[in-house]
C-alpha cells in the first residue's frame, strides 16, 4: 500500500501527473465513497425498474382497456422525453410541492432526499423501457402453454409468474442486459441534483486538486469497467439460464 | 390478442418480437397523445389560477409570457441535435467501415474505440470535451475559435459516432456473405464490393436504428445545459428563477416535457414503420 503510494507522489513530483486519489488518503476516500454512492444507486435502480418492468408486461396483458391505455401512455411519455429534463421535473417541481418535514435538528427539510429522487425518476425511465422488453419476452411464449397452464387450473396471475414469466426472461434477457448498461450510464445525470456519486465527487476532486485531466481518464476508465464488469456476470447469467434447444 | 407476425401452432418458442409492438397505438393515437398532454397542461394551468391570488397574474399568462424565450432554447437544442448527428454519422461511418477492414490492426483498434465510446457515460464524454479542448485552435496565422456550445456538440457527436459504427458494421454484417463471394469472384475490388454491393444494400436496413439513434440523441441535448450551455432547460430554470412562483414549477417542467415528447414521439413511431417496411424476410 506504502509502495503504491510513493510510486504515486513519484509520478507527480517527476511527470506532474497528479493522480491524488491514490496517494491522498481524504481524496481517495472521497472517491470511494463516490464509487459506493454510484454502485448503489444503480443496484436499487436495477432492482426497482425490472420491478416495474414485470409488473407492467402484467398489466399490459390485462383484459381492462383503462390499464392498458395507463401503461402505453406511461411507457411513450418516458420513452420519448429526456432523463434529465424527467429527473429536474421529480426533485424540484414534484419535490418542491411536498409538504416540509422537521429533522432531528427543528430545520424544515424536504421528506425524500435527492439521492430517492434520483432512484425514483431513473427506475421510472429504466422501467418503462423494461415493460416493452418484457412484453416482447411474454409474446414469444407460445399461447399453447398458456392454454395448458389454464387448462391445468392455473390463474391468469399464478401462470405468469409460475409459466410465463421463467421463460420470457430467459428470452428477453439479452435486451434488458443493453438496458441496464443504459441505466448505469443514465446515473451520471443524478449530478445535476447534487447526489455524490462518482461523476460528483469527481469533479469536486479536480476543482480541490486542479487534476482535471488525470481525474478525467480515471472517470472515464472507472465507468469502462463498472459497465463491462456488469456486461460479462449478466453474460455469465444469460449462460447459466440458457435454455437447450432454444437460441436467439 | 392478435397473433405475433411469425406465428405457429406448434408449442414452440417464438423468437423475440420487436421490442415496441406498433398495432397497439393506431395513427389516430399520436393526436390523441399530444391532445392529452395539452390538457394537462392545461388543467395544471387552471388549477394554478384557481388557486392563485386576483392579483398576481395567472399561472397561464406567465407560461404564455416565457414559452417564446423557452422555445427559443428548444430550437437551439435541435440545431445542437442535428449539428451532432451530421458529425457523429460521418465520423461512425468510417469508425464503423474500418472494423470491417481486412487490416487486423484497424480492425482491433477501430473495435476498441466504438467499445470505449459506446460505454462511457454521455456526461461524462461531455465534461471531458469541455474541459479537455482547447478554447481556440491556432492553425499557422489563423485563430479559429472553439465555442462553448460547439465543444459541447463534439462531446455529443463522440457517443453518437461509436452507435452509429455498431450501426454501420452491423448492417455491412447483415449481407450475406455468398454476396461477398460472389462479388469477389467476378472480380470487382474491395472499394467497388463495399460501395457498389454492400452499401446500397444495408442503407435501408440502417435508416430506422439510425433514427432511433436521433431521437436518443435529442433527449441528450438537455445535458449540455449542466456544462453551461444556455439552452431550453437552463432558460426555464432561469425563468423559474426570475418567477420565483412554486406552483409554476410543474406547468413549466411539464411543457417542456410535452415539446420534447411531441418532437420525438412521430421519430419514434416512423422509425417502427420503417422498420416493418424494411424487416428482413425469411
Amino acid at each position: 500500500m506504502e509502495a503504491i503510494a510513493d510510486w504515486f507522489k513519484w509520478l507527480n513530483d517527476a511527470h506532474r501527473i497528479n493522480l491524488s486519489i491514490f496517494y491522498d488518503a481524504f481524496d481517495r476516500g472521497k472517491f470511494l465513497g463516490g464509487l459506493l454512492t454510484t454502485l448503489k444507486l444503480s443496484a436499487i435502480c436495477l432492482v426497482t425498474s425490472v420491478a416495474i418492468g414485470v409488473v407492467g408486461a402484467w398489466l399490459q396483458g390485462s383484459r381492462f382497456t383503462f390499464a392498458r391505455r395507463i401503461m402505453q401512455g406511461y411507457i411513450q411519455f418516458f420513452r420519448n422525453t429526456p432523463p434529465l429534463v424527467q429527473l429536474y421535473f421529480f426533485y424540484f417541481a414534484i419535490g418542491n410541492l411536498l409538504p416540509r418535514v422537521t429533522d432531528a435538528y427543528g430545520q424544515a427539510v424536504p421528506p425524500v432526499s435527492n439521492f430517492a429522487w434520483a432512484i425514483v425518476s431513473f427506475s421510472f425511465f429504466a422501467g418503462a423501457f423494461n415493460v416493452e422488453i418484457f412484453r416482447a419476452g411474454v409474446e414469444a411464449v407460445p399461447r399453447a402453454t398458456v392454454e395448458a397452464a389454464e387448462a391445468l387450473g392455473y390463474s391468469r396471475l399464478k401462470a405468469y409468474i409460475h409459466v410465463v414469466l421463467p421463460l420470457a426472461f430467459r428470452i428477453s434477457l439479452p435486451a434488458l442486459n443493453n438496458n441496464l448498461v443504459n441505466l448505469i450510464k443514465t446515473t451520471t445525470l443524478a449530478y445535476a441534483i447534487g447526489v455524490p456519486e462518482l461523476l460528483y465527487v469527481s469533479a469536486q476532486i479536480w476543482s480541490d486538486v486542479l487534476n482535471v485531466r488525470e481525474m478525467m481518464n480515471v472517470l472515464l476508465v472507472a465507468y469502462v469497467a463498472i459497465v463491462g464488469v456488469l456486461v460479462m456476470a449478466m453474460n455469465r447469467w444469460e449462460r447459466a439460464m440458457r435454455m437447450p434447444g432454444y437460441s436467439v | 390478442m392478435r397473433a405475433p407476425p411469425n406465428s405457429t401452432d406448434l408449442p414452440v418458442l417464438l423468437p423475440m418480437a420487436r421490442p415496441v409492438r406498433a398495432s397497439e397505438i393506431g395513427k389516430v393515437e399520436l393526436g390523441r397523445a399530444g391532445l392529452w398532454a395539452m390538457l394537462v397542461v392545461a388543467a395544471i394551468g387552471l388549477i394554478g389560477e384557481a388557486r392563485a391570488a386576483p392579483s398576481d397574474p395567472g399561472l397561464l399568462a406567465l407560461l404564455w409570457k416565457w414559452a417564446p424565450l423557452i422555445f427559443q432554447g428548444f430550437l437551439f437544442n435541435l440545431l445542437v441535435s442535428f449539428l451532432s448527428m451530421a458529425i457523429g454519422t460521418a465520423a461512425g461511418a468510417v469508425l464503423g467501415l474500418a472494423q470491417v477492414s481486412l487490416l487486423p490492426q484497424v480492425r482491433q483498434a477501430s473495435w476498441f474505440a466504438t467499445q470505449f465510446f459506446r460505454n462511457a457515460p454521455w456526461l461524462v464524454l461531455l465534461f471531458y470535451c469541455m474541459f479537455l479542448l482547447p478554447f481556440e485552435i491556432r492553425l499557422f496565422d489563423y485563430v479559429i475559435p472553439l465555442p462553448a456550445w460547439f465543444k459541447a456538440t463534439i462531446g455529443l457527436a463522440l457517443p453518437v459516432m461509436a452507435n452509429m459504427a455498431e450501426i454501420v458494421r452491423g448492417g455491412v454484417q447483415s449481407v450475406p456473405a455468398a454476396q461477398l463471394e460472389s462479388a469477389e469472384a467476378l472480380a470487382f475490388t474491395r472499394r467497388q464490393i463495399l460501395w457498389q454491393i454492400i452499401l446500397p444494400q444495408c442503407v435501408t436496413r440502417m435508416t430506422p436504428p439510425w433514427m432511433n439513434l436521433y431521437a436518443i440523441l435529442t433527449m441528450a441535448t438537455p445535458l449540455i445545459s449542466i456544462v453551461g450551455v444556455q439552452e431550453s432547460m437552463s432558460l426555464t430554470r432561469a425563468a423559474l428563477n426570475a418567477e420565483g412562483r412554486i406552483e409554476l414549477l410543474v406547468p413549466m417542467y411539464l411543457m417542456l416535457l410535452v415539446w420534447f415528447f411531441l418532437y420525438c414521439y412521430p421519430i419514434a413511431r416512423w422509425t417502427i414503420r420503417l422498420e416493418r417496411r424494411f424487416a428482413v424476410k425469411i
